[in-house]
């Protein structure tokens, strides 16, 4: 499904494409941030770990984008463009989508499924733009691209997770 | 709140008023989401952190006042809107949010939420509904189905649930509004209105625990948008929420009823006024 919004008006300037675009890598960091925050605190390091990295490539794509436009500091991106259940930007990961005892295939089908979400954005925002906002939709779409196979060969490489992986032999609910 | 509180176009971010403290609630609690959504709120009316209070009882998501960088009074259990009440009248000048659960809220502190309402002092209250009390292990709270079986209700407690919307409404809130928290750029946006409104306003989110009651994961599925544009009549409002599914998103409620106290002219009185009056 598109996270494209039809209903609002698409960016006409560069500036505000990727004013845009910055705004969702940030919120996109933020919440790998938070996530890795709260599995820390669960003791469940390998996925802190893992949404730390993700954090880390949302933050440096954020930066490269700000570099290409010459800006020092990310400008306040007008309306947002994308329509998702929650308002926020495609490449979020839903904060009610973890578990304290998820594994890092399961922070990775996360991440995959928001590099995915950012493919379509982009690729939908350049056919219903022209000229420069276009182009850069489509650079953008594939450099999203890039991170989809890139998380996917992350994914190559961790075990899928046993069936009964939500099992909790010392479960919070002592009343069960 | 005050118009002299709000801060247009101010550039604070949510970050701004995010302190450094890390919640510990249960990954997957809406809870998260409800933090976001009252800083992106403040960062929307760009408040100083220091002009803002947020205050709070006892519960998981009584522990919010921690985890902002504006002042927090975490106080006792379902007394939070007495202390707000009183802060709130003794410093209009701060933007006072008090945030709690069902449990805090609508039972241990009942009674304070009923005269809040009909005080109508300006102040917002975020309540996060569970259906539960989470922090004590799962018992069941006033807004728990009658039929939720678990170890510490077999068979369910068999109670009628209270409706805190209806209740707000009959005893005087001047804005009420149901949330999600699965919507949090949503719920930031009822957030903010209810702080700009003037008077008590009251904002129930629905907010799942994912550890003591995981089927409330299904409510992204359930809640929609109300299909209404709110009203500022309280029959109105009292018909469509008693009549609505309990999952519509929204503000149902906005009133016009003058907040507590009333203005008052500024004191002319001079110190020598004063010492006239009660001289001997």
């Amino acid at each position: 499904m598109s996270a494209l919004a039809a209903s609002r008006n698409m960016p006409a300037t560069l500036d505000d494409f990727m004013a845009q675009a910055i705004a969702m890598e940030h919120e996109a960091a933020l919440r790998y941030e938070e996530l890795a925050d709260t599995m820390e605190t669960h003791n469940n390091v390998e996925v802190a770990q893992l949404f730390r990295r993700m954090a880390a490539i949302e933050r440096k794509h954020a930066a490269e984008l700000m570099s290409q436009m010459g800006w020092s500091a990310a400008p306040v991106a007008p309306g947002t463009i994308w329509e998702r259940d929650g308002g926020e930007g495609p490449e979020s990961v839903a904060s009610d989508s973890v578990h304290y005892l998820m594994q890092p295939y399961h922070a990775l089908q996360l991440a995959l499924a928001n590099e995915q979400r950012a493919v379509q954005f982009f690729a939908d925002l350049a056919v219903s733009t022209d000229g420069v906002v276009r182009h850069a939709a489509r650079t953008l779409e594939a450099e999203e691209r890039e991170h989809v196979a890139l998380v996917k060969e992350w994914l190559a490489r961790v075990p899928k997770p046993a069936e009964d992986w939500a099992e909790d032999p010392d479960p919070p609910r002592y009343t069960d | 709140m005050n118009a002299e509180t709000a801060v247009e176009c101010a550039p604070r971010t949510a970050q701004a008023y995010k302190s450094s403290y890390k919640p510990i609630w249960c990954p997957g609690c809406g809870d998260y989401s409800v933090l976001s959504s009252i800083t992106k709120a403040l960062a929307k009316l760009g408040p100083a952190p220091e002009d803002v209070v947020v205050v709070s009882g006892i519960g998981c998501s009584s522990r919010i006042p921690a985890y902002t960088t504006c002042y927090g009074f975490h106080g006792v259990h379902g007394r939070a809107l007495a202390a707000a009440t009183g802060l709130k009248v003794a410093r209009p000048d701060l933007m006072v949010i008090v945030a709690g659960g069902d449990g805090d809220g609508y039972s241990i502190g009942g009674n304070h939420f009923l005269h809040a309402c009909r005080r109508n002092v300006d102040v917002t209250y975020v309540v996060m509904d569970n259906h539960v009390y989470g922090m004590t292990k799962g018992q069941p709270s006033p807004t728990t189905e009658p039929d939720w079986d678990s170890k510490l209700s077999p068979g369910g407690t068999g109670l009628r649930v209270f409706h805190p919307l209806v209740i707000a409404l009959a005893a005087g809130a001047n804005f009420v509004a149901r949330a999600f928290s699965g919507d949090p750029n949503g719920t930031a946006d009822i957030i903010a209105q209810a702080i700009r409104h003037p008077g008590f306003s009251f904002v129930e989110v629905l907010s799942p625990c994912v550890t003591f009651r995981p089927e409330q994961r299904s409510w992204k599925d359930q809640v929609h948008a109300a299909p209404v544009a709110p009203t500022d009549d309280p029959a109105r409002a009292a018909r469509r929420i008693m009549t609505d599914d309990g999952f519509n998103i929204g503000v149902l409620f906005a009133g016009n009823r003058p907040a507590y106290p009333p203005a008052r002219p500024a004191p002319t009185a001079t110190i020598e006024d004063l010492e006239a009056e009660f001289a001997l």
